[in-house]
């Protein structure tokens, strides 16, 4: 057991690093390169071409004429201690802009991914429960339809509708301007108002797949010899669907959660886009636009992080909740 | 896929065994018939007799009509080709309207089709192909080998795809649609890659292919005979999805203008009716909008219902049976209809 928990982190740990050098690999291979730009930008601004370097070491954490190794110690010992670079856009270090904006996309994106789930192991289990009828064949057609539409067309429509012509719900920011207090009602109340529209679109089209996913499961679970024991034990129904079915069908789904989270994460690039929602999505695009290279290169990192993580908890806690699951090495074989 | 559908019934042990271990001569044409039954004729009764597939192939169909006639017969999108911001429904001329500088909203949908069907082919054979070839190998080697594909596959799953789509777009700039497809599923095929593992680590016990092991038939051709024709309704349904997933990618990025606009798509169409065609403020151009989406829509339920119907071809029972070759048809009547029921 212990051997498994170390093989994680070692995983987990191997991947960030790797991620960290594919970010240094990539910013290298990027379109004219961070420094041309920068240097460009610079001296169209004036500046006297002997600070540059110096300009340049603090915005991208590199040293341009030493060697690539050199620059990669630098890169990697300065992202360990929270140091990401300053962004050409906003004039900020990128730790203080990811740090304002990552608490709100994940709101934004776990709640939504909380309440689809939520709503697709309902609905899906009652339409196993009643396999074969209208409510279940219109269902499923229903499940089917949304998951026609990618949750940004459904945003852009939402925009348009009730936030432009409807004037329901407001069409950009995360909060209303003006400062507030965060610890009153009418905070978290505006904040949810903003919130709305982004959470509905990823959770009506996503939800339909999701509980096709749990109906599926559930019939095969409806199907196993145990449930039939279980009935002919004479247990009652509730007992049979909430302890037996249910914990059984929505098993396979725990692992799904944790990855359409991290789906969803890396969706908010489009998502907030749309919404003009400043989480770190809409600062990634924003970078991207402006050929920001640090801004960029941070958001892609901490996104990565937290899929890690999740991913990570997913194999932690996967063996507590089932502990059935099969956690030795796969034998050597053939 | 037509490829991939024939392995899948190669090792059918009756066609198996009437083609190699015969004592008869079998002549070419009853070879071609053969193959037509078993590959063309039974899969397409069976995938016909499901209403999801027979809908979603008709949708499909469609679509390629409109990626290949529909190119030829239909004008090219030009800016004044028609009188500018036509309503729809109003003249022949520009059947689904015009944009405000008067290009023809069908004509721009019918010719974003080929490129958007070359991306989801590319894209689903790339994230199967990796997936299949990794997930096998992996499953069935087991010990270092697996320890090292599944490690390199949980690396792969735990960088977010879109991000690192967009950044990689950025770099290479890609404009073959082919390429596009791959790229949008640079890192799609790992987590396909890890369920088919999984599957291939039960597969490996059963008896037949331990039979072909101390046979002693080496592993590249015991995974392609014996282990992926068990996997391939999975595969396949999971190339649909990753079709679908290319389709909703492409278009995202298209929309937000990260990729390069020399290639048509759904996603520029939605941008500029976003941004310029002032569907916003309600004067009335939404159609604009609704178009592509018409499109994007129908594709991607095409491709779901595919996916979710595709199952059924691959069920040996489900197959003989329609084809009214089945003995026992009594007893499997009943157990047939009650998983359509189910699938339904």
């Amino acid at each position: 057991m212990n051997s498994y928990y170390i093989e994680r982190i070692g995983r987990a740990v191997l991947t960030l690093w790797l991620v960290v050098t594919l970010t240094f690999g990539i910013i290298r291979l990027l379109p004219g390169g961070p420094l041309v730009q920068l240097r460009a930008q610079l001296i169209r601004q004036g500046v006297d071409p002997s600070e540059i370097e110096g300009i340049i070491e603090t915005y991208q954490n590199l040293r341009p004429n030493e060697p690539i190794y050199v620059q990669y110690v630098d890169y990697v010992s300065s992202l360990l201690v929270g140091d990401m670079g300053q962004s050409f856009r906003y004039g900020k270090p990128v730790s203080a802009i990811v740090g304002d904006a990552l608490p709100w996309t994940v709101f934004v994106m776990v709640t939504a991914t909380l309440i689809l789930f939520a709503i697709a192991i309902v609905w899906g289990a009652v339409m196993a429960y009643k396999e074969g009828s209208t409510l279940d064949t219109v269902s499923s057609a229903v499940s089917i339809l949304f998951s026609t539409v990618p949750f940004y067309v459904f945003a852009i429509v939402l925009v348009v509708l009730l936030g432009y012509r409807a004037g329901l719900f407001p069409t950009a920011n995360r909060t209303s301007p003006g400062a507030m207090d965060p610890y009153t009602i009418e905070f978290v109340v505006d904040a949810l108002h903003h919130a709305i529209l982004p959470i509905t679109s990823v959770v009506v089209t996503q939800a339909g797949l999701q509980a096709l996913a749990m109906r599926g499961n559930s019939i095969q679970v409806l199907g196993e010899d145990y449930v039939r024991v279980a009935r002919l034990r004479g247990l009652s129904d509730s007992r049979i669907s909430v302890r037996y079915v249910a914990r059984n069908a929505i098993l396979p789904m725990y692992t799904g959660f944790l990855t359409l989270i991290g789906f969803n994460l890396g969706g908010s690039v489009i998502l907030e886009e749309v919404f003009t929602y400043p989480g770190i999505g809409y600062y990634m695009f924003a970078a991207l636009e402006a050929r920001d290279y640090p801004l960029m290169m941070g958001v892609f990192l901490i996104i990565t992080t937290a899929l890690v993580l999740a991913v990570f908890v997913a194999d932690l806690t996967y063996g507590k909740i089932d502990p059935r699951v099969e956690t030795g090495d796969s034998s050597e074989a053939y | 896929m037509k490829r991939t559908e024939s392995d899948s019934v190669a090792t059918d042990t009756e066609f198996s065994f009437e083609t190699s271990g015969s004592s008869v001569e079998v002549s070419r044409s009853e070879r071609l018939q053969e193959f037509y039954e078993e590959f063309v004729y039974k899969p397409g009764l069976v995938a016909w007799s499901d209403r999801r597939t027979r809908i979603g192939s008709l949708i499909m169909l469609v679509y390629v009509l409109m990626g290949t006639i529909g190119v030829v017969l239909y004008k090219a999108p030009n800016s004044n080709q028609v009188e500018r911001s036509l309503q729809p429904f109003q003249t022949m001329e520009a059947p689904l309207g015009s944009t405000r500088s008067g290009v023809d909203v069908l004509a721009m949908v019918i010719h974003a089709t080929p490129e958007m069907l070359l991306m989801l082919l590319a894209g689903g054979l790339f994230a199967t192909g990796v997936a299949v070839a990794i997930g096998t190998l992996a499953g069935y080697k087991g010990g270092t080998t697996d320890r090292l594909l599944t490690t390199f596959s949980d690396i792969a799953m735990s960088i977010p795809g879109l991000p690192l789509i967009m950044v990689l777009a950025i770099v290479f700039n890609p404009t073959n649609p082919a390429l596009i497809g791959i790229l949008i599923t640079v890192n799609y095929w790992a987590g396909l890659g890890r369920s088919i593992r999984s599957q291939v680590l039960t597969l490996r016990e059963e008896s037949y292919v331990e039979a072909s092991r101390t046979m002693g038939v080496s592993t590249p051709r015991i995974l392609v005979k014996d282990i992926i024709p068990n996997i391939m309704p999975y595969v396949l349904v999971n190339f649909a999805n990753a079709a679908r997933y290319v389709v909703f990618a492409s278009v995202g990025l298209y929309y937000l203008g990260i990729l390069p606009t020399s290639v048509d798509n759904w996603g520029l169409q939605l941008d500029q009716a976003y941004r310029q065609a002032g569907a916003l403020t309600g004067a009335g151009t939404m159609y604009q909008l609704i178009v592509p989406m018409l499109a994007i829509m129908f594709i991607a339920l095409a491709l779901i219902l595919l996916a979710q119907g595709m199952d059924r071809v691959f069920n040996p029972r489900v197959r003989t049976r329609l084809a009214g070759e089945s003995e026992s048809a009594g007893g499997e009547d009943t157990d047939e209809s009650s998983a359509a029921e189910m699938m339904t």
